[in-house]
């Protein structure tokens, strides 16, 4: 096991790496000069030049991005262009919005698909499937960000049962911060648990049809004790595979909601870092996410061979 | 789930058909703009009403379909064009450096989801409908990369494969012969799923402003047009995203329904 976890940590650390130099190339291949846009048209030569001496801008590629790569592990990811605070702050106070919503959407989206995977399997072929399944093909075909228009006209317009946007922040207590998360937490969520609904449900079909649930059921357990008892665990696999791929389409698809709802998350960092050409806010924040999306992976590759053993030994 | 099939063929045709007729008609010309008529609800003039520069909904969700259709079509395009061969040759070649190369450049490119490679591009080239098809484009070379890569690595162990080694064909040439023409099925259906993923892409790209600018129409770009307009305008968020809706949801029963059809082995397994 320890060598398996030393071995997935090297290809871990080898693709954070190639990951953070697609990225600053992507990014630093991009025309112009930040420094003359920071100041305007009418900048004098001089403070041009101090002011790229500052930002480090006059230095070479390769050093630019060792530079940034060095200061990202100790948690500095330099200073904004347009706002000339430290980008590891701004980032910070955003991420208090948008990971706390992507969890939301997390948990909520477990919580509707695990229940309704399991009633899906264990009548499988009755109307109750044939319902979860339509209603899952519908949730997998809506736009998130339509239904999160759509909430907003009911619950928010017509009914006035949440606010139609903005953050109420956390200073009010933990309730008024998750209100605000709620609705948008609910838009991400859905598409989510369709998708998982769908997952588990099969899985559990799959594990259904295995030798030693016939041999649980002929010891004279009913199928759904059968289910509960040992399809379930062994079903956990491919559930837990795409729970983790999830959590990084949340932490992405977070960006779009964001959007629908006015919350100060990284979405809408990113998006006015874009239209500012501050091109180190954008490079930060992509780099934050991929960093998600790899670490959690990672996550999940080693809680499998934890779970299971057979997998260790494949690459 | 014949229904499905059926119910799936008519919703795309019915999407697809709009979009080539609005290549030659459409119910009003979506670049005229009719202030005194704005904003109005569905009537018999407007069946679905018009929007708040007074033009007129169904004829803009139309020309939207072209955009939707088009971007999400390349997009699939480029994603089977560079996904297929590299998984045909990272099959050929298990094991080899090759094989490693493509596998983990995948892996690479599946860390980054489309969204992140839209606002990358965006960033560095500004937003247009063509960086919408790169980034989704991008996106699709691992999965139908991985997807091919599994199932030639299946095909290659067949007693015909091992025939034609015998008979002298080099990789290249069983690759093309016998292993792609197995794998036609599967890359329709697969096909037909990331273009309903490609369609949900597009609408939430051009709905950031990522994606196609105006004054091309685009499902998405209405839907933003409508937010706020939401309290007294329904209608304008309503219908635009009904049109992604149905397109998504047709083109998934589509690609159920032709997996059932394509591949009885599937079949049981979906039940």
């Amino acid at each position: 096991m320890l060598r398996y976890v030393a071995r997935r940590l090297l290809s871990l650390a080898m693709s954070l790496l190639v990951a953070s130099a697609v990225i600053f190339l992507a990014l630093e291949v991009v025309p112009g000069d930040p420094a003359s846009y920071m100041l305007g048209m009418n900048a004098q030569e001089d403070t041009l030049a101090a002011l790229r001496e500052e930002l480090g801008l006059n230095k070479g590629m390769v050093a630019r991005y060792l530079g940034w790569l060095g200061g990202m592990v100790q948690g500095d990811f330099g200073i904004s262009y347009t706002y000339r605070t430290p980008v590891s702050g701004m980032i910070a106070d955003r991420l208090w919005i948008s990971l706390p919503l992507a969890v939301y959407a997390l948990i909520l989206s477990t919580l509707i698909a695990f229940p309704a995977g399991i009633w899906a399997a264990s009548r499988r072929g009755s109307w109750v499937d044939l319902g979860v399944m339509g209603t899952t093909q519908l949730g997998v075909a809506i736009p998130n960000f339509w239904f999160a228009i759509l909430m907003v006209l009911i619950f928010s317009i017509n009914l006035r049962w949440f606010s139609a946007g903005g953050f109420a922040g956390w200073d009010d207590g933990l309730l008024m911060g998750l209100k605000s998360l709620t609705l948008p937490a609910i838009a991400l969520a859905l598409p989510q648990a369709s998708i998982l609904t769908r997952v588990m449900r099969s899985a559990l079909l799959d594990t259904l049809g295995e030798d030693f649930i016939r041999t649980a059921r002929a010891k004279g357990l009913s199928r759904g004790q059968a289910l509960r008892r040992h399809a379930l665990r062994n079903a956990m696999i491919p559930v837990l595979t795409i729970i983790g791929l999830q959590f990084s389409f949340l932490l992405a698809g977070a960006i779009i909601i964001e959007n629908i709802f006015f919350l100060p998350g990284l979405g809408q960092l990113v998006f006015k870092a874009i239209s500012a050409r501050d091109l180190i806010v954008v490079e930060s924040v992509v780099m934050l996410l991929v960093f998600a999306v790899i670490v959690v992976n990672f996550t999940v590759d080693i809680a499998y061979a934890w779970v299971d053993p057979r997998l260790r030994g494949r690459r | 789930m014949r229904g499905s099939l059926l119910v799936g063929l008519i919703l795309t045709v019915v999407f697809a058909g709009a979009a080539v007729l609005s290549l030659l008609w459409a119910p009003y010309d979506i670049e005229a703009f009719d202030i005194a008529n704005k904003i109005k609800g569905p009537s018999g003039a407007h069946w679905l009403g018009t929007d708040h520069y007074g033009r007129d909904i169904l004829s803009m969700i139309m020309v939207g379909a072209r955009t939707s259709i088009a971007v999400a079509f390349v997009a699939v395009g480029i994603g089977m064009g560079l996904g297929v061969p590299l998984g045909l040759a990272a099959a050929a070649n298990r094991g080899s450096w090759l094989d490693e190369i493509i596998m983990r450049g995948n892996d690479l490119i599946f860390a980054f989801p489309s969204l992140l490679i839209a606002i990358m591009i965006t960033a560095v080239f500004g937003a247009s409908a063509v960086n919408a098809i790169i980034a989704i484009g991008i996106f699709n070379i691992p999965v139908f990369a991985r997807l091919v890569r599994g199932a030639a690595l299946s095909l290659w162990t067949r007693d015909y494969v091992l025939a034609a080694r015998v008979a002298g064909k080099g990789a290249v040439r069983i690759s093309w012969e016998h292993i792609l023409p197995n794998l036609t099925n599967l890359l329709i259906v697969q096909g037909t799923i990331q273009f309903s993923l490609g369609i949900l892409a597009e609408a939430g790209l051009s709905y950031v402003g990522l994606g196609a600018q105006p004054p091309t129409p685009s499902w998405g770009r209405m839907l933003y047009d409508s937010q706020t307009m939401m309290s007294f305008a329904p209608h304008m968020a309503l219908f635009p995203g009904m049109a992604i809706l149905l397109t998504v949801l047709g083109l998934n029963l589509l690609g159920d329904g032709l997996r059932d059809r394509l591949d009885p082995r599937l079949r049981r397994q979906a039940r």
